[in-house]
């Protein structure tokens, strides 16, 4: 049985946010999550009933994202294109604008690998199919995008800590 | 750090995701793919769903009706493509809210009859007959669509009424004077009555 359409949107439009932020930075973000459920509508009534429509949403994001980077990548902009100032988005305090900061810092797969496993919750394996290459790889671009996360980003949540 | 999909959530998301939905209803209406608009309205009577399709008002649906449970039936029957988007239902939401302040008496909006079929669609259509403030029996009706003994059939036509108010089953009463059943539980249907007997 087919849920109606708001459902999918309620129950998954803040993790599609999320992910596109991470892979796109606050300025795209939007666009792209916009783009994202307007193409998910189109195609709703041909998914199948079973289908796991998060992973669904993560994969149409990830193809409207790399729309945009395609975009960017053509335009001439001769420094990587580093996110809005966070309260464009509304994210307050500047330790946050360093989080995005050294997201977008990340290399592009790393970033995607970031995005599609720990806020989408997606496995190695999917992750896989949608970058290409193999799960090692998938995992490792993961790992490796939480590395530099914590080297180049000292947020409130580390403070005192010990590393 | 504890790395998890909250760590790159934003206090700001909420009105983020209200504003991109919003968006998203207005973007659907202009591409075509808005099957089904939806919006809910306070009313004297509890919160009302309202549905409308692109040919007109395809349900109108009270609380106790349970609005999720009739969205699903929507989407089975409809289309899944199944959006919050009040600004197709203005018009609707409009002359409900001037009915309910006796304001106006008759209901001049499209309507789309697709969820009732056959005989209780020919019901439905002969409604709107009985006008504002009047009332009519099963048996009445039965012989007003030209069949004097189908009043079961009429009473289950109008307990099937995918658009109560708007077409009005209300006035529809057993020839007993009571109120009888209604699919707003009896209390809407004497609401509705008293209201109108008082214009």
């Amino acid at each position: 049985m087919k849920q109606p359409f708001e459902q999918v949107v309620e129950r998954h439009g803040g993790t599609v946010l999320r992910v596109c932020r991470v892979i796109l930075g606050a300025h795209d973000a939007q666009d792209a999550w916009s783009e994202t459920f307007l193409a998910a509508l189109r195609a709703y009534p041909d998914l199948p009933d079973d289908a796991n429509a998060e992973a669904w949403l993560v994969t149409i994001a990830h193809r409207k994202a790399i729309d945009v980077l395609r975009t960017r990548k053509r335009q001439p902009a001769p420094v990587g294109q580093l996110p809005e100032t966070p309260t464009a988005l509304g994210i307050p305090g500047a330790e946050d604008g360093d989080l995005w900061h050294a997201v977008a810092a990340l290399p592009e797969k790393q970033r995607q690998a970031v995005a599609y496993h720990y806020v989408a919750g997606l496995a190695y394996a999917e992750i896989a199919e949608l970058l290409g290459g193999t799960t090692d790889a998938a995992r490792r671009a993961a790992a490796d995008g939480i590395k530099n996360l914590r080297r180049n980003y000292q947020g409130a949540t580390t403070e005192g800590a010990p590393s | 750090m504890n790395i998890t999909s909250d760590y790159f959530a934003s206090p700001a998301d909420p009105g983020t995701l209200d504003e991109l939905k919003r968006r998203l209803g207005l973007a659907a209406e202009a591409e075509g793919l808005l099957d089904v608009a939806y919006t809910t309205v306070d009313s004297p009577v509890g919160a009302l769903l309202l549905a409308a399709t692109p040919k007109g008002l395809v349900r109108v649906a009270y609380d106790i009706e349970d609005h999720d449970h009739v969205l699903d039936t929507l989407a089975q029957r409809v289309s899944p493509r199944v959006l919050r988007a009040p600004k197709r239902l203005d018009t609707a939401a409009r002359e409900l809210d001037e009915y309910f302040s006796r304001r106006r008496q008759v209901f001049d909006l499209p309507l789309d009859l697709s969820l009732s079929k056959g005989f209780r669609q020919l019901v439905q259509r002969h409604l709107p007959e009985i006008g504002y403030g009047q009332t009519r029996t099963y048996g009445q009706v039965a012989a007003l669509v030209g069949n004097p003994k189908a009043f079961r059939a009429v009473g289950t036509a109008c307990a099937t009424n995918p658009l109560p108010l708007v077409v009005p089953c209300h006035r529809v009463l057993p020839a007993d004077g009571t109120p009888g059943r209604y699919v707003g539980g009896p209390e809407a249907k004497v609401t509705l009555l008293s209201l109108e007997a008082a214009a």
